[in-house]
């Protein structure tokens, strides 16, 4: 799994600086908990998560609801010393790892905790990851009525041999029926797909993506694979026991993502997600709200080993174990390791970074002079729409999505 | 069977008649440096404790490639027969690069000691060298070496240098430098043999220089061999090529350590130090003489350094360039033979376009620079000079491809070689074929003994300087030694090749080839191009061109794909660190035109070893 960034230490009690909550005020806050455990750990995953057989003594998977709980209640507090007015949650995100692998009643438990010490704005969304074997009829019954408004259903693949590859254990026909159960509770449904796994043909991938249109859902995520270093797959491949990650083959796969997912009604709202109008709600209401937040660079509190939080400006992320992780919860300490305070030039170039990303794009009157002469160059490359220009902002083309590093290298002038 | 000196004969008063100057002809691993080390220790000049491993090898370079790249000379004593004798040790380098150096220390003895290696017989190299010991009237003193080695065949060997020299197979001697044996009647046979020097002792002084070192602390040192006269100290001195004079501050012996005399005269080898601090004005071949009382005529045979082969420096780090100067001016010092001049390149910036008397010279310069500098260099192919001939009868020196003349031209002329080859009978049929590739002209072949032969070839120097030698040892085994002299020009049907990316010149890769060959040199670049250069946003087609005409061509296809779609839970810092490498990546990167090319590719392209898929590197 990959090392955390190299920053600064962070302060024992937490302590953010008045700074980074000036502004709170404007700025949205969203939680993301995660959720440290699988039943198995895929080949291809470098998530900070572990299975039940890596933990040591005074520390249980069946505990972890309250010690996530208690960093809740102490991310309230830091909050309230810097100065911060309170604020509503935005969304919440119980991501992994594996949440569905917790009883259901523990994932209630923590949401009740953050309704307690935050409160949930009226239409705040919250959603919950799903392993499509680790959940029945009840996990849904019981999320619905704790406020969980979406799920999102880690299918990545229809065809068992790409399944193989990523050493996925769930049974495809189970991923249809869950979502079912999701749906018919009212809650929203999502399904996350990878493509570009070695081994998976363009027929391979056509099969994955009708299969998720099949099970009729409001949002889709399509991320390709990367092979992250220290990974089981990355060791394959440098043995040469699995090919390449070949990114033409990728870049194909996305092309042909997004023209299904067009056909069903879908449109992206970020390079990487799409959502279309459904179950009574429209094509923008469906988007992930806690996932925009990520992209327009907005507030989020990590719970849990390992988690990144935000704060305007200052980065922050949690001891990656869960052992030292929850003897500092315990303790009332600060269970973060590292923070970064970013100065004015990072804070542009992540603006620019995650702004270029989403649908709306960056406005051009918020860019450098470098940028802004740079956008000519990048509509006559195909990557920029040049009508979204004349309109004030700078927004990937279809083509340019599959670029949008690039873009952001030269909007940078790196 | 000698003992040690008992009085050993003081510098500037030793009669010539009990002085004896030697030096080793040997070829590059037959183990004349650690003969020479034996002949330290068996005269007692160095004590075992002192003894490094070839002592008189000093630059880290040298004992890492075991090779001798400056020519020392060490003055030991040595008794026979109740007599005490002064014997000066001059060491010489053994390769091609290097051959002019090599007949000033033969200038500056009488006598050779022809030193062969017991297993593998005579090589080219010391071929050409004995020719030259010959041509100068030395005495030659056959020795075989590493007699010691249970693949050694001394009678076989034996018989061949006898052969040679014509001497009986029973006059040549026998020694292990590994072991010591042999080598205390060997320096026995030093004194019985060489003869003593001949001069004038009452003549204005006449010495000549056979190396020139610069030394941080003193300047430069000058070797000297003096032929008439005596020098002493304090007395201004005069060099007879340019007529500049110096005051001489100290002079001295070496043994082996510098050792300040009252003078040197006739016959004696010593150094000399004036203050100055570049090597160009105290120079190989040249005479030195007293200002006071000159002499008329020198000793004859300087010449100036002629460079043979050329390519241009480039510092990795655009920044470097000032150190890159620094260090030539440095080496320079050291290096009369090294000669530089600034060179602007479109795709390299700032570099110096620099001469050298071969390829190896090229390498130790090139890894000094690296090594004792700190420098990371592109180095350019190796060129050589050719004369054009232009429409308007008008001439021009190129050395560099990118300055080859535009428009019509008449001729143009290369430098050839007379290159010498011994090998095995067995490869005769191999080594004609690969000079008839490189454009070779047969000129004669000799039977050296039953199994070994002399192949004598004219061909374009061009040719040598890329990888014939590397060639040649695969295409034999490893059995051919090559020798080559400057063989005056010709005029042949050249090419200049140009490499376009994206419709760029890059002139880093342009060649000038024959004509036969711009084909697959074409090819060669492109292909190795399209390899090394990545994918960039656009399409880049790669392209060689004579003139206007394209004669190969590759494509490099768009990037289709330059986009992380995970946002790793929220670790922003991560994706942010991730572009920055990119932008670190893109500051390797030299741009040529809007394309993007490594450092990298600059440097695994200019290198010659892909071609026949062996690491060629030494």
């Amino acid at each position: 799994m990959p090392a955390q960034p190299e920053g600064d230490p962070a302060p024992r009690d937490g302590a953010l600086p008045a700074a980074s909550v000036a502004r709170a005020a404007d700025r949205t806050l969203s939680l993301y908990v995660h959720v440290p455990f699988c039943a198995v750990r895929c080949g291809y995953c470098d998530f900070n998560t572990y299975t039940m057989d890596q933990l040591g003594d005074g520390v249980s998977q069946r505990d972890y609801h309250a010690d996530a709980a208690a960093e809740v209640r102490f991310a309230r507090s830091v909050l309230d010393a810097a100065g911060a007015p309170p604020r509503a949650l935005h969304s919440v995100f119980f991501g992994g790892g594996t949440p569905t692998l917790l009883p259901a009643r523990e994932l209630a438990h923590m949401l009740e905790q953050a309704r307690e010490s935050f409160g949930l704005a009226p239409d705040a969304e919250v959603t919950v990851e799903a392993n499509p074997d680790s959940v029945s009829e009840e996990t849904f019954d019981v999320l619905a009525a704790a406020g969980v408004t979406r799920v999102s259903f880690g299918m990545q693949s229809a065809v068992p041999h790409v399944l193989r590859v990523l050493e996925r254990t769930h049974t495809p026909a189970n991923v249809p029926r869950a979502v079912g159960w999701a749906k018919d509770r009212g809650l929203g449904a999502s399904v996350d797909l990878i493509y570009g796994t070695p081994g998976e043909s363009v027929a391979d991938w056509r099969t994955s993506l009708e299969a998720a249109l099949a099970m009729d859902p409001d949002h889709v995520s399509a991320y390709s694979l990367i092979t992250e270093d220290g990974t089981k797959l990355a060791a394959q491949i440098r043995r040469g026991e699995v090919p390449e990650v070949d990114p033409d083959d990728q870049a194909e796969k996305y092309t042909l993502a997004d023209a299904l997912l067009r056909e069903a009604g879908f449109e992206w709202y970020e390079v990487s997600n799409w959502s279309r109008a459904a179950h009574g709600r429209s094509a923008v209401q469906n988007r992930s709200a806690h996932n925009l937040a990520y992209w327009r660079n907005q507030d989020w509190w990590g719970i849990g080993p390992g988690a990144h939080s935000h704060s305007d400006g200052v980065r922050w992320w949690n001891l990656k174990h869960p052992l030292p992780y929850t003897a500092a919860v315990r303790r009332g300490d600060s269970p973060a390791v590292g923070r970064e305070t970013l100065d004015a030039e990072t804070q542009y170039v992540e603006h620019v970074m995650l702004g270029i990303r989403i649908r709306e794009g960056l406005p051009l009157d918020g860019l450098r002079p470098e940028a802004r002469r740079a956008v000519a160059g990048l509509i006559a490359d195909g990557w920029l729409d040049g009508a979204a220009a004349l309109g004030g902002s700078a927004v990937l083309t279809d083509a340019g999505r599959l670029m949008a590093d690039a873009v952001t290298r030269r909007l940078l002038d790196w | 069977m000698s003992p040690l000196a008992v009085n050993p004969p003081a510098p500037a008063s030793t009669d010539p008649s009990v002085i004896r100057n030697f030096c080793i002809i040997a070829h590059i691993d037959h183990g004349k440096s650690t003969l020479a080390d034996r002949m330290l220790q068996a005269t007692g000049v160095v004590t075992p404790r002192q003894m490094k491993a070839q002592y008189l090898d000093r630059m880290d370079i040298e004992r890492e490639r075991g090779i001798t790249i400056k020519s020392q000379a060490v003055r030991m004593p040595w008794n026979v027969d109740g007599t005490d004798y002064a014997l000066n040790m001059i060491d010489t380098p053994g390769h091609v690069d290097f051959t002019y150096e090599v007949s000033r220390s033969l200038a500056a003895c009488e006598a050779t000691i022809l030193l062969v290696d017991a297993a593998q017989g005579i090589e080219a190299q010391t071929l050409a060298n004995l020719y030259l010991a010959i041509e100068n009237d030395l005495t030659i003193i056959p020795v075989l070496n590493k007699i010691d080695l249970p693949a050694a065949q001394p009678e076989k060997y034996a018989a061949e240098l006898a052969n040679l020299i014509g001497v009986e197979p029973e006059d040549v001697l026998k020694v292990s430098g590994k072991t010591g044996e042999g080598v205390e009647e060997l320096l026995d046979t030093i004194v019985r043999q060489v003869p003593a020097p001949q001069g004038v002792k009452d003549a204005p002084s006449r010495a000549m220089i056979f190396d020139s070192v610069y030394d941080t602390y003193r300047g430069v040192v000058t070797y000297v061999r003096v032929v008439d006269g005596t020098l002493s100290p304090r007395e201004r001195i005069q060099m007879m090529s340019t007529g500049a004079t110096h005051e001489l501050l100290e002079l001295g012996v070496i043994s082996p350590e510098p050792v300040p005399s009252q003078g040197l005269s006739v016959g004696e080898v010593g150094y000399l130090i004036t203050g100055v601090k570049d090597v160009r004005q105290s120079r190989v071949g040249d005479t030195v003489t007293s200002q006071t009382k000159p002499a008329q005529q020198s000793l004859g045979g300087y010449e100036d350094p002629k460079p043979m082969v050329f390519s241009g420096l480039f510092p990795v780090e655009g920044s470097d360039y000032p150190v890159l100067r620094d260090a030539l001016e440095k080496l320079q010092l050291n290096d009369a033979a090294l000669v530089y001049e600034p060179e602007t390149s479109a795709a390299l910036g700032f570099g110096f376009r620099c001469g050298f008397l071969g390829l190896l010279h090229l390498e130790i310069t090139r890894d000094r620079l690296e090594r004792e500098f700190n420098l990371d260099l592109i180095s350019t192919a190796p060129s050589v000079s050719y004369n054009v001939t232009l429409e308007d009868n008008s001439e021009e020196e190129v050395t560099n491809p990118s300055e080859f003349p535009e428009g019509r031209i008449l001729e143009i002329r290369e430098p050839m070689v007379s290159a010498t080859i011994l090998v095995p009978s067995e490869f005769i049929g191999a080594v004609m074929e690969l000079c008839q590739s490189k454009r070779g002209e047969m000129k004669g072949m000799d039977y050296l003994s039953e199994d070994r032969v002399e192949l004598r070839y004219r061909l374009p120097l061009a040719e040598i300087v890329f990888d014939f030698f590397d060639q040649l040892k695969s295409k034999t085994r490893g059995y051919a030694s090559l020798d080559w002299k400057a063989d005056g020009e010709q005029a042949a049907d050249l090419v200049k090749v140009d490499i376009l990316l994206q419709g760029e010149q890059v002139d880093a890769f342009s060649a000038i080839t024959h004509k036969d060959k711009a084909y697959s040199y074409g090819v060669l670049m492109t292909r190795k191009l399209q390899k090394l250069i990545p994918r960039q946003q656009y399409e880049v087609p790669i392209q060689a061109a004579i003139g206007s005409r394209i004669i190969a061509r590759e494509n490099i296809r768009a990037i289709r794909k330059d986009v992380l779609s995970k946002c790793y839970g929220g670790d922003i810092s991560r994706k942010r660190k991730l572009l920055e490498k990119q932008k670190e990546g893109k500051k390797r990167m030299k741009m040529v035109g809007r394309v993007e090319v490594p450092q990298e590719a600059f440097v695994a392209a200019l290198s010659s070893d892909e071609d026949n898929g062996k690491d060629k590197k030494k």
